[in-house]
């Protein structure tokens, strides 16, 4: 089942094409990762998705639906987005950062159904410990949970991670990609995710698209994508690929202009 | 605790532990709402009982309720022409007064994401200080006879935060843009007063210095029903967006994903925000602490979500405004010191000491 079509996407900056006649699909509870140098576009692909950016072609949501043509409250409903940084947020209780997920369900009252929602999503992602601490006392890793948990009481149908793992140590890392991956699991929505470790992005993935320049290079699933010859040809970049347990394992050696990696 | 330790313990919190915890926390700020009004309501029968006649607590009170309540409470006629007529005009014009000011500097912090945004910094009281000081000094404005510098201050504070608004538009609706904006605006206006105060008189210098120091004495019961309503009407609709300030709060993608029309929502607070602002600084002059500090002063204690957030400010600024208004009147009597001042007198300690003394961020 296809969860969302992209087809013939383009973004651009003034006269700057940021997004070139992007074209695929993301499978139902999938987690895609786009990956890319910087300035392919990986971000901006993730902010045309939930329309916070305004890009021409479409979006089709299981088949059928553009999202141009939903109200934001609408999308809000469907797309579930966890920015890139966690800095940034006003001071507030975890609780209430998280309850703001659910604005596109509730008015200005919060309802019984609504607290229970938070609650149940904060036991899902193991935060109810810091239920009534300040957002801005938590680690990293926790803040990370936090955002996700927040975006996941949109009850989306899509869950938009923009660099979810940037600004963390290893172990946070590892537990955000097995919170996203156990979260596909579990509540069966999918996820796309842009990242920047060619490593996590294999491990976790489904599938990946590898951006270039505002275009897509390649798409597959990560042991046929990660090769020495895309490697290459997308990041400038000289690299032994191994395999762990079924998946690629990607070791950069030296930049192509010369550099030592 | 390290996470690992603490998700293993996670099964050990209930859902009905996390329910009930929230509803206690939600209602200590509940019960700070509540407190805020019994505290007004005590200091609004204190500030009316003090001044040059000598009356009782509870002679103010009686007399009060006698009109609301006729039939069921008396009063004399001196005491009802003293509370009626002389002060509680004043008292309910420091109330409503200090409550606007408050709430449009609690709505500016939070759409435009910055601790120092009120009225007061984005230039929209230098505004009313140069509408004021045109009227005063050079006797030039859009509304003749007794209402030109009240008509200056409010059609200059209104302007000025039109031409932030375009500004602003030019360049994009952010924070920043409206700061950058309004922080220039200030300055223009500013120095345009000082212009006009250099050319002036030194008598009509004296009167501008005045009228910028801020002061409730011009009040009077249709002041007070003007500011009152526009208060009153612009606050419930700065609550009705709540939300959507708590989404802005997490920065504009972010409200962008969860529905928010972002540049309406910022730009319709703000100019409700100037509103409120424009109506209170045009009869009182320029009241500069309490849009900043109020807001500050409840984040510390009910945090910062602005449903209660909102109300609470305007309670906080209701009680510092009144306060300083009643020692402004009583400290120095007969003389009546300029309310601007001692609300910095008397709120500048108040939130130092709250600021040292929380040692976590509210910010």
């Amino acid at each position: 089942m296809v969860k969302i079509t992209i087809k013939d996407l383009c973004f651009s900056y003034g006269s700057r094409r940021i997004l070139d006649e992007l074209n695929f699909v993301v499978g139902d509870s999938e987690v895609l990762s786009l990956v890319g140098p910087n300035g392919s576009g990986k971000t901006t692909l993730i902010k045309c998705i939930d329309r916070i950016l305004k890009p021409k072609g479409a979006i089709l949501l299981n088949g059928g639906r553009d999202l141009a043509s939903l109200s934001r409250q609408d999308v809000a409903k469907l797309i579930g987005y966890v920015p890139q940084s966690t800095s940034g947020v006003l001071t507030t209780t975890v609780f209430d950062t998280i309850l703001i997920g659910r604005k596109p369900h509730m008015g200005w009252r919060v309802a019984d159904e609504d607290i229970d929602k938070v609650i149940e999503i904060m036991k899902l992602l193991h935060v109810e410990e810091f239920a009534l601490k300040d957002f801005s006392e938590l680690s990293g890793g926790q803040k990370q949970r936090v955002l996700i948990a927040r975006a996941l009481c949109q009850e989306p149908e899509v869950l938009l991670l923009d660099e979810p793992t940037s600004n963390l140590d290893v172990k946070h890392q590892l537990e955000v990609m097995e919170t996203v991956r156990s979260l596909v699991k579990k509540t069966r929505i999918s996820a796309v995710m842009a990242i920047h470790d060619l490593n996590l992005a294999a491990r976790y993935s489904d599938s990946l698209v590898m951006l270039k320049e505002g275009k897509v290079h390649a798409i597959g699933d990560p042991p046929s994508l990660l090769t020495r010859d895309n490697i290459r040809t997308i990041f400038g970049v000289e690299a032994v690929v191994m395999k762990d347990l079924d998946r690629p394992y990607v070791i950069p050696i030296k930049s192509l202009n010369g550099d030592a990696v | 605790m390290s996470e690992a330790e603490t998700m293993s313990t996670d099964a050990a919190i209930e859902s009905s532990e996390l329910k009930e915890e929230y509803a206690s926390f939600v209602g200590r700020k509940v019960l700070f709402l509540l407190l805020s009004i019994l505290g007004i309501a005590i200091l609004a029968g204190i500030a009316a009982t003090l001044g040059s006649a000598e009356i009782t607590p509870v002679e103010v009170y009686s007399a009060i309720l006698a009109r609301l309540f006729p039939g069921r409470f008396e009063a004399t006629d001196f005491v009802d022409t003293i509370v009626w007529q002389l002060r509680l005009h004043r008292v309910l014009m420091g109330i409503f007064a200090g409550m606007g000011l408050a709430v449009a500097g609690a709505a500016m912090q939070g759409i435009l994401k910055n601790p120092l945004a009120s009225p007061f910094t984005l230039g929209i009281a230098s505004a009313a200080s140069f509408g004021a000081s045109l009227a005063i000094i050079l006797g030039a404005g859009f509304v003749g006879g007794g209402y030109l510098i009240v008509g200056n201050a409010f059609i200059f504070t209104m302007l000025a935060s039109v031409i932030v608004y375009g500004l602003a538009r030019y360049k994009g609706i952010t924070p920043e843009t409206m700061i950058l904006a309004g922080i220039a605006i200030m300055y223009l206006f500013s120095a345009m007063t000082s212009f006009l105060q250099y050319v002036g008189e030194s008598e009509e210098v004296h009167e501008v210095v005045f009228w910028m120091m801020g002061s409730l004495g011009r009040s009077s019961w249709d002041k007070v029903a003007i500011i009152a309503l526009i208060t009153m009407t612009c606050t419930l609709i700065l609550m009705a967006f709540s939300w959507d300030i708590n989404a802005l709060g997490a920065g504009d993608e972010t409200a962008k994903s969860l529905g928010v029309n972002v540049e309406f929502v910022r730009v319709l607070c703000m100019m409700l925000a100037s509103l409120i602002t424009a109506s209170i600084i045009c009869f009182t002059g320029t009241i500069g602490f309490i849009g900043l500090v109020a807001p500050h002063i409840t984040r510390m204690v009910v945090g910062g979500d602005h449903r209660f957030l909102l109300p609470a400010s305007g309670l906080v600024g209701a009680l510092i405004l009144l306060a300083a208004d009643t020692v402004a009147r009583t400290v120095l009597s007969p003389v009546i010191l300029p309310v601007g001042i001692m609300t910095a007198f008397l709120g500048v300690p108040f939130f130092i000491y709250l600021f040292l003394k929380r040692r976590k961020d509210y910010w």
